[in-house]
């Protein structure tokens, strides 16, 4: 899965697509993922349950990938649990102040032209290139 | 009355997107970060991700835009907030780097931590602690 990977990654996308346009044209809703958890707060009835049994078919997915083809997960990422663990904070900070991730902004909001998703997912490009040249002693 | 049916598309749309995120390459956080890494040995490969799912997904809110309710009833959750603000620059701002660090966007850490991987577990863990942070010191005016 390392390398260029033109194919497998348009059709990845094609498959992403097709997800998202089944959720907003059934029942409205936008498939962004940070939205769908933070959202599962405090949420109750309905509009609790269908967050879960989305949430709960991406953790089953990713079983599913381990069993059938643990490769695509990558090998286990050297990065250590401490960086993980500020990362992962930063990622729920971020999504919630700024309405959106890769697939809320990214996916969604570039589909349906949003210039705030535009905006928003050049900024968010742009900063995580800037941490990985900055990490990786590029600059 | 459709909830049945609406629990069970987001289920196969939650299936379909972990079978996506994986398909596409972005389940490896090794690529994700050779993506991010333009100044390295740089991997466009996520950008074919992004351009597959937008010309999907294009069409799809075109038709919903024209469409007056979803086809399972109820109506389009359409986000309300349309400005491009600090809260919004800075959040994607901080978004990025925690993405950088992880090489997790939320949708593939949710799949790695269903398969097990440690480093997907704590960055799972600690995004809904920085998720219940910012939700609980948000201004309860500000409902964007």
């Amino acid at each position: 899965m390392m390398g260029f990977t033109p194919v497998g990654s348009t059709l990845g996308g094609l498959v992403l697509g097709v997800a998202v346009s089944l959720l907003i044209l059934f029942d409205g809703r936008i498939a962004g993922i940070a939205g769908i958890l933070g959202r599962s707060f405090g949420a109750r009835g309905p509009e609790l349950s269908w967050r879960l049994y989305f949430l709960g078919g991406l953790v089953v997915g990713g079983l599913l990938w381990r069993l059938v083809s643990p490769g695509v997960l990558g090998v286990p990422s050297s990065t250590g649990l401490g960086t993980m663990a500020v990362g992962g904070f930063l990622v729920g900070v971020g999504t919630t102040l700024g309405n959106g991730c890769t697939s809320g902004h990214g996916l969604c909001g570039i589909s349906r032209l949003s210039p705030r998703s535009v905006v928003a997912t050049l900024v968010f490009v742009a900063t995580g290139m800037l941490t990985v040249a900055v990490a990786r002693g590029r600059l | 009355m459709n909830d049945g049916k609406k629990n069970a598309l987001a289920a196969i749309c939650g299936l379909l997107f972990a079978f996506g995120l994986g398909l596409g390459g972005m389940t490896n956080p090794l690529k994700v970060q050779a993506f991010l890494d333009v100044l390295g040995k740089w991997d466009p490969s996520l950008m074919f991700v992004m351009g597959g799912g937008i010309a999907v997904g294009f069409w799809a809110f075109r038709a919903a835009k024209r469409r007056g309710h979803p086809f399972l009833g109820g109506s389009f959750g359409w986000p309300s907030s349309i400005r491009i603000d600090a809260r919004l620059l800075s959040g994607a701002a901080i978004f990025g780097v925690g993405w950088g660090l992880t090489g997790y966007c939320p949708g593939p850490a949710l799949v790695a931590l269903g398969a097990g991987r440690i480093g997907a577990i704590v960055a799972v863990s600690s995004m809904v602690l920085g998720m219940l942070a910012t939700q609980a010191v948000r201004r309860p005016s500000s409902s964007a």
